[in-house]
């Protein structure tokens, strides 16, 4: 029997406001544990939520690029549960009155568009951290009350490959509208998957398991590939697959059930009533709309269109909001968009790649880049050590493209005396290919222009020599 | 009512004559919502909300936190950073 997959994911999203949703305190990540908290975010007797007004702002641009119907009044409710990471015992959050619902994300699946659908967008607060040690667990508090959104997808995804593509055009979306900084590892995006197995044929969906422990998206399409494999091999032997919680072990490459005994969660929902309801209106809506950033998708086309570029090359440059913003930065300086675009998309991307640098963290100023760009471009040095010598110096920042060429005596050399008593001496030295070109192998020529480029270390213009050595050779 | 279901979900543990008391009361409790039932809503609005308020905001400013020596005051165990709490996950 055939069998189809069936994905939703669950994802929350930190944020990107000052401070947390209910409480004046820094959201900032990384300072001194417990050192970022008040009354209202510890849940202390007496202390009420009053919600932060740049959080509605930037959930509202995320639901609108989501292309979900925004709600005209919603509401917060309590959930409750206990667990060390919730002072309070209840986390607020949004039950039946979210911020938005109804949307869609489209990704691109063998070049054909997918639709996606979204569930709903929905506010609610973080909870603290918990560190792991021994017979205790440590509590900090300084997450707690972070305000996330999280966005449910409808069960639209039918591939682990799929997963991944809409996580990526996720996070590509939330970073361009600085809505949130999407960094798994710090734990600003987290997802969590529900995946189930069904004949292709039918129209009811298989008992699923929800999937965590997932730490990247590359975490998250190895353990649905995992999961779809085991429920198939579960199906085919006559099983059945068990509705479950499984975390996936990064480590192990499996996912493994939880074993809880703990019976179905009953959270209790109920309005939360320290916090009054939200009225959205038009007008509302309409100024979130106007400051709507231009997403990656029509940047690249814009890239395209304006600047002449190729679909790979404006794609890369689009990739991230800080790269298309420094390309775009270096076009103010220097209006060559192919050439700033070919060093920017290559040698600059390489060198990070090498260094396994994050375009976001570089340090390099679009001036320098651009100085050393019009190095190359009026022949006062040649590229291969710009890539080689000059990029690597600039990249970490501080250094002056200028400076870097007295030190290192890279200037091109184009002096036609100069070259030429090297030309002379790789003539001499090199009869056969000497003699190879002039019967006519053209090709020949390239040896020797390597030749003379390896005498001048690199630093003869390559054109010059070429000219000069078919000079010498035709007479 | 589930009594015993409910103060397991409320991490409160009760004695047999507890349970037997706070059942009956909490059926009396119950009994009255029946009344309310009988009232006539027909044409009212639902309410989705107690308060009269709507749309109460703060600006996005940070102000200082408490003094992380005063966060840990209460805290039955802790150490120098952290509050500490029965480890709550096996392996
Ligand atoms: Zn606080």
């Amino acid at each position: 029997m055939k069998y189809k997959t069936v994905i939703g994911l669950e994802v929350h999203v930190q944020l990107l406001s000052k401070t947390k949703i209910f409480c004046s305190c820094s959201t900032a990540f990384g300072k001194e544990p417990n050192s970022q908290t008040c009354p209202s975010c510890l849940g202390l007797p007496g202390s009420l939520p009053v919600f932060n007004m740049e959080v509605l702002a930037l959930s509202l641009k995320a639901a609108l690029v989501l292309h979900c119907r925004i709600q005209k009044v919603m509401r917060f409710d309590r959930k409750n549960y206990f667990y060390p990471d919730l002072p309070k015992a209840y986390q607020i959050s949004q039950y039946d009155m979210p911020l938005a619902q109804n949307g869609y994300l489209e990704i691109t699946d063998d070049d054909r568009l997918k639709r996606i659908g979204i569930t709903r967008v929905h506010l609610e607060e973080d909870a603290g951290k918990l560190i792991h040690t021994g017979a205790e667990s440590l509590v900090d508090f300084n997450r707690c009350g972070t305000p996330l959104i999280e966005i449910v997808s409808e069960p639209d995804i039918n591939s682990p490959d799929e997963a991944y593509q809409y996580l990526t055009k996720l996070k590509s979306i939330l970073t361009y509208l600085e809505v949130s900084d999407c960094n798994m590892q710090e734990g600003s995006l987290r997802c969590d998957a529900n995946i189930s197995l069904c004949p292709v044929d039918s129209a009811e969906l298989g008992a699923k398991a929800e999937v965590k422990n997932l730490n990247s998206f590359k975490a998250v399409r190895d353990a649905l590939k995992y999961e779809a494999g085991r429920q198939k091999r579960l199906l085919e032997e006559g099983g059945r697959v068990t509705q479950e919680t499984r975390l996936w072990e990064e480590n192990k490459k499996v996912t493994l059930s939880m074993r809880s005994k703990e019976e179905a969660h009953d959270y209790r929902y109920f309005p939360e009533p320290d916090l009054p309801i939200f009225e959205i209106n038009e007008e509302d809506i309409e100024t979130a709309k106007r400051s709507l950033p231009e997403l990656a998708d029509e940047r690249k086309s814009r890239f395209v269109e304006q600047y002449s570029l190729s679909d790979y090359d404006a794609g890369i440059l689009t990739s991230a909001k800080p790269l298309a913003d420094y390309y775009e930065k270096c076009l103010v300086i220097l209006a060559e968009p192919k050439e700033v675009a070919n060093w920017l998309a290559g040698a600059v991307m390489a060198e990070l790649n090498a260094r396994n640098e994050n375009f976001s963290s570089i340090k390099l100023k679009p001036e320098e880049l651009v100085e050393m760009i019009k190095l190359v471009r009026d022949g006062k040095i040649n590229s291969k050590a710009a890539k080689e010598v000059v990029l690597p110096e600039i990249i970490e920042g501080g250094k002056k493209t200028s400076d870097i060429l007295k030190e290192k005596n890279i200037s091109q050399v184009s002096d036609e005396g100069e070259i030429g008593k090297i030309a002379d001496e790789v003539i001499r030295r090199n009869e056969k290919s000497v003699n190879d070109f002039k019967e006519g192998k053209k090709n020949a020529i390239m040896y020797l222009v390597g030749q003379v480029m390896k005498g001048s270390k690199g630093r003869a213009n390559p054109k010059t020599v070429k000219e000069i050595l078919e000079k010498r050779l035709s007479e | 009512m589930d009594v015993k279901y409910t103060a397991e979900l409320a991490k409160i543990r009760l004695n047999k004559e507890q349970v037997d008391k706070l059942g009956s009361e909490l059926n009396d409790i119950l009994s009255f919502f029946k009344n309310l039932k009988e009232v006539d809503t027909k044409g009212v609005e639902p309410l989705s909300h107690v308060l009269a308020l709507k749309n109460v905001f703060r600006d996005d400013i940070v102000k200082p936190s408490l003094k992380k020596a005063d966060v840990l005051k209460n805290a039955p165990q802790k150490d120098t950073h952290y509050i500490k709490v029965p480890r709550v996950i096996k392996g």
